[in-house]
């Protein structure tokens, strides 16, 4: 019957509507006790800095090695480009604004999503699971406090370091490819990066997105956890949502900051 | 022998009483009651059971006891305390004199078998290294597990997880410790270490243990009363030697272990020839 499939659609459409409003606002009450326990957090200092070590000292191998790569691509495509209009020796201004501006917070976001967004996901998801965070609450320690505000704050004071590091191992692998490879001049190289990049805006504007990428990767990764279903299944779906939330948000996020920024600077 | 401990008082006249829940109702939605006019008084110092097949409510009770759910109706009253009235942070002070063994141990697993029962301690009071270590390899040594303290949680067997649970929940010296199914897995020595270390914890620190399995066996060895709950109901209660001695329908299913009776074997269905017809 039409009508009834209208009405089972509705219904449908309806119910995944009124779901995704209370879970926003779930998540958005959840936020609000994450900054409210921060402090508490921050004092026991050591706490969070274990987070930064799981978070960011882990990811170093993989933020590097990839920072590398997408220099010396960035190397070799952007000098084959610039070199077409006889600018080559622009390469170094290039490669620097697009580590710096986008690719360097972008790129070292979207892999911060996925190697440490799901671990820490599925870290919380599991302590749910194996009832380590209801064994925390029947001992009156807030797991809040304890175990999610540090990792809230672990992934914020991460990402804008490995975003940073990111950019330098791509300024580094555009180097190799285009100075000692390619043959552009070593002088003009740095002498370029040098004259045509300002700290501000574009390397604060760098370092502003990667905070924002941090803020939104770590409230999604820690959410996702809080909020799994205490099952296997549960856990793996979380994990997903964690790595495709967290990306598509750092996009849009990208998007959305990069607006406002070339509205300041016009 | 456990049936030699002089009876237990009348737990309807408690002269100091743990625990007490009145008339508490509770149920996840409206429609679906999980606990129904639920009365029971643990009295303080005794080791009570609560029994009952899977998903009849068992550990909602327990969940209820430590605040962590809100009965609909009726009062859970803790230490004197109505759990219902209590705000966050009374609460908390309630439950850090109250300890909790989950089922499976819940051992926090990125921590060594020390710091797991150093946690509560280092999270609750300011004690020095030097003490804390003295404390946590007190409460390991009850457990019978000092030598373990520099093992990891995955690194341990089922029974000696329960037991360094265990020792974390009695690291505060607590009034009040709950157990939730801590047979459930264990092989017959594990089983009977487990069951005795509640026992003779609960005498040798004093404390009230309240102890939710379906083991009817190592239950009768080891504690005081035992209430059988079916259905979100109590529906019989006793001592080991009543229980042992009853003829209540219910408690001759549990204890005989027989598969069908007032618990029936079939899930609600509707009849079978109906079923059948249908499917032709």
């Amino acid at each position: 019957m039409p009508a009834d499939t209208i009405a089972l659609v509705l219904r449908r459409v309806g119910r995944a509507t009124q779901n995704s409003i209370s879970r926003l606002g779930f998540a958005a009450r959840f936020f609000a006790m994450v900054l409210y326990h921060s402090p508490a957090a921050l004092k026991r200092l050591q706490l969070t800095l274990r987070e930064v070590y799981f978070s960011g000292v882990l990811s170093l191998v993989i933020i590097m090695v990839s920072g590398m790569f997408v220099g010396m691509v960035l190397g070799l495509q952007g000098y084959d480009t610039l070199n077409r209009y006889g600018a080559g020796d622009s390469l170094g201004i290039f490669v620097g604004l697009s580590l710096v501006r986008e690719l360097g917070p972008v790129v070292a976001a979207l892999l911060f999503a996925s190697r440490a967004g799901s671990a820490i996901t599925a870290e919380i998801g599991l302590m749910k699971t194996t009832e380590q965070i209801a064994a925390m609450e029947m001992m009156a320690v807030d797991p809040l406090a304890r175990v999610i505000a540090p990792r809230f704050w672990g992934g914020i004071v991460s990402m804008p370091l490995l975003a940073a590091l990111f950019s330098v191992m791509g300024v580094f692998g555009a180097y190799i490819v285009g100075v000692r490879l390619i043959g552009v001049d070593n002088g003009t190289f740095w002498g370029n990066m040098q004259g045509g990049i300002d700290f501000w805006p574009d390397v604060t504007n760098g370092i502003i997105k990667s905070i924002v990428f941090g803020i939104a990767i770590s409230l999604i990764a820690v959410f996702e956890g809080y909020d799994a279903k205490p099952t296997a299944e549960g856990v793996s779906t979380a994990t997903t949502r964690t790595v495709v939330g967290a990306s598509l948000a750092v996009l849009a996020l990208d998007f959305v900051l990069t607006v406002f920024m070339f509205r300041g600077a016009t | 022998m456990p049936d030699a401990r002089p009876p237990l008082a009348a737990p309807t006249c408690p002269t100091e009483i743990a625990v007490e829940l009145r008339d508490v109702s509770f149920g996840y939605d409206k429609r679906r009651p999980v606990l129904s006019g639920i009365d029971m008084v643990i009295p303080r110092g005794k080791v009570v059971a609560i029994m009952g097949g899977s998903g009849c409510g068992k550990t909602t009770i327990l969940r209820l006891i430590g605040g962590a759910l809100r009965p609909q109706a009726g009062s859970v009253v803790v230490a004197g305390q109505d759990v219902r009235e209590l705000d966050r942070d009374a609460l908390f002070a309630l439950r850090r004199r109250i300890g909790m063994l989950f089922q499976f141990g819940a051992l926090f697993t990125d921590l060594s078998v020390f710091e797991n029962v150093a946690f509560p301690i280092r999270e609750h009071t300011e004690l020095p290294e030097e003490l804390v270590h003295d404390l946590v390899l007190m409460k390991l040594n009850a457990v019978g597990l000092r030598g373990a303290r520099n093992l990891a949680p995955s690194e341990l067997s089922g029974g000696m997880a329960r037991r360094v649970a265990l020792a974390r929940a009695i690291a505060l010296d607590p009034m009040l410790v709950m157990y939730d199914e801590p047979f459930a897995g264990l092989d017959p020595i594990s089983l009977g270490v487990v069951g005795q270390l509640i026992r003779k914890l609960n005498d040798a620190l004093g404390i009230t243990s309240v102890v939710v399995t379906h083991d009817i066996y190592e239950s009768l060895k080891i504690v005081d009363y035992i209430y059988f709950v079916s259905a979100g109901r109590i529906v019989a209660k006793g001592t080991p030697a009543e229980v042992r001695a009853s003829s209540d329908p219910f408690v001759r299913q549990f204890v005989d272990g027989a598969p069908d009776g007032p618990v029936p074997f079939h899930y609600p269905a509707n009849a079978i020839e109906q079923e059948f017809a249908s499917a032709g």
